[in-house]
């Protein structure tokens, strides 16, 4: 298919009420992190970038949100003109700008504290990662535990970062500055809001 | 959009235009991200008064979706004039289904009330908020209410708190009364009584909060630990009753005193309009409750 296709096909249908239905199932998500929210497909964007991420990307910014890719979501001109078309959002310069980051290869990125982790006066301003993975039981299993989890919650999901519980366990003491996690699978989201803790399992 | 016109306002759905929504809706996740945390919002004019409930509209409209029961409800009741009027603009703007009941809402509006049915998992209940600086009437300053939020910096509160029991004996704050989130950050629960401070607790419904005028939104997520602030020999307390609700008898809830004449005659009655009406129905009976039950709106 033609870039100029590309770019204009595959976004919401009915942007109004899926855009509802995908940020209600991010909120969800959020509020009761580790659960898996299903979300079914409403965005169609070019490969690499999953049905799931699209949609976020689709609901939650615009040009307001500069977006980080990471090396294989910049490497085809496909997806970066399909997010611009859709949402008008530019592209960050450097991961420290961006409010949303996409990453497709979550084993392969970056540091978490390589992106924005907002200030003490305002957490606020940090990046939200929207990380695609396979599935949530494949990976390696988390314990989760904090506010909006009852007891405690075990997911695994697949392709985490490297050194993820550690990473976490840095990004919890940042607390209040530090990132919030939406893992973008293809049956829907789970979230990791840096509240959340991984508790060590005995092995 | 697929409405059509002839039983829907001519707005976009919600009333609030795609990019406002997606603007508050970034803001509630990160206020659910850190709980308690005041995050600033481009809060819009509403077609209604700042004091009505703009930041509580605001966050409703961007949350709603057309599958979801909204109850509104203005101290604890349904047919209040606030209550009504939210309640027929979203039938107007958003076209979804609205109830009194409790148990049977998705979400609940309220202003300076949480319900006496317990919440359960799934509910959203949203604050309308006047003033969400709990900080503000210590220090006027934004500039270092903030600081002190960044700094952890809470003494301040605590010697107002003191100064209460230096006055009077004890803590005389009845209402807005501070609470400290998940050992964080302290926060304004909206002027709702002190009462209803305890079901915050490790609530299973996401709770959040709008402030229009002050343009900040700040979230719950369930089961956050959400503790009163007080002193080890002045536990925090919350409001009782000498008597029963006049209408249904209930103990144990929020009541309102209702002036009867300009004899000083009054009673107390359930401040939560739709347990009252609920109790009644079951054939409970307080003191002055009329012989025959009057059909309800």
């Amino acid at each position: 298919m033609e870039i100029a296709t590309q770019a204009i096909e595959g976004g919401f249908v009915d942007p109004v009420f899926d855009a509802q239905t995908v940020f209600r199932a991010v909120m969800d998500a959020m509020a009761r992190p580790g659960t898996l929210q299903p979300l079914p497909v409403f965005a169609r964007p070019p490969a690499p970038l999953s049905a799931t991420a699209g949609a976020i990307a689709l609901a939650l910014c615009d040009n307001d949100t500069p977006i980080w890719l990471d090396l294989v979501l910049q490497a085809p001109a496909a997806v970066k003109s399909w997010l611009g078309f859709h949402t008008g959002a530019p592209l960050a310069h450097t991961p420290a700008d961006a409010h949303f980051a996409l990453i497709a290869t979550p084993a392969e990125m970056m540091a978490l504290d390589g992106f924005s982790q907002g200030t003490q006066d305002y957490p606020d301003r940090s990046t939200t990662l929207i990380l695609q993975v396979s599935d949530l039981v494949s990976g390696a299993p988390l314990l989760l535990e904090g506010p909006g989890i009852e007891t405690t919650v075990t997911i695994a999901p697949a392709q985490m970062p490297r050194h993820f519980v550690e990473q976490w366990k840095q990004n919890n003491q940042r607390f209040p500055r530090g990132v919030d996690i939406i893992l973008a699978t293809p049956e829907g989201v789970a979230c990791l809001p840096r509240t959340t803790r991984i508790k060590t399992m005995e092995a | 959009m697929t409405a059509q016109p002839t039983d829907i306002a001519t707005y976009n759905f919600a009333y609030l235009d795609e990019q406002t929504k997606r603007m508050i809706r970034r803001a509630i996740l990160k206020g659910i991200a850190i709980p308690g945390y005041q995050v600033p919002f481009a809060s819009r004019e509403m077609p209604m008064p700042y004091g009505w409930g703009t930041g509580g509209v605001q966050v409703t409209a961007s949350i709603i979706g057309p599958d979801d029961v909204l109850k509104v409800i203005d101290q604890g009741a349904d047919d209040t004039t606030n209550a009504v009027s939210i309640r027929a603009f979203f039938k107007k703007v958003a076209n979804v289904a609205v109830t009194t009941e409790t148990a049977k809402a998705t979400i609940i509006q309220t202003r300076h009330r949480i319900p006496e049915h317990p919440l359960t998992s799934g509910q959203v209940l949203v604050y309308q908020v006047p003033i969400p600086e709990p900080l503000r009437f210590l220090e006027p300053r934004e500039t270092e209410t903030r600081k002190m939020h960044a700094l952890e910096e809470y003494g301040l509160m605590h010697v107002k708190l003191y100064e209460d029991i230096a006055r009077h004996g004890r803590i005389a704050t009845t209402y807005a009364y501070p609470v400290k989130v998940e050992g964080r950050y302290v926060m304004d629960p909206s002027p709702t009584p002190k009462f209803d401070n305890p079901k915050m607790h490790r609530s299973p419904a996401l709770q959040l909060f709008g402030a229009g005028r002050e343009k900040r939104i700040y979230a719950l997520p369930p089961f956050t630990d959400v503790v009163s602030l007080d002193f080890e020999d002045h536990p925090f307390e919350v409001q009782t009753f000498d008597q029963p609700c006049a209408l249904c008898a209930a103990e144990n809830v929020y009541l309102d005193e209702v002036i009867l004449d300009d004899h000083g005659d009054h009673m107390f009655v359930c401040s939560d309009t739709d347990h009252c009406e609920k109790r009644r129905e079951q054939g409970r009976r307080g003191d002055l409750a009329p012989e025959t039950m009057e059909p309800t709106q």
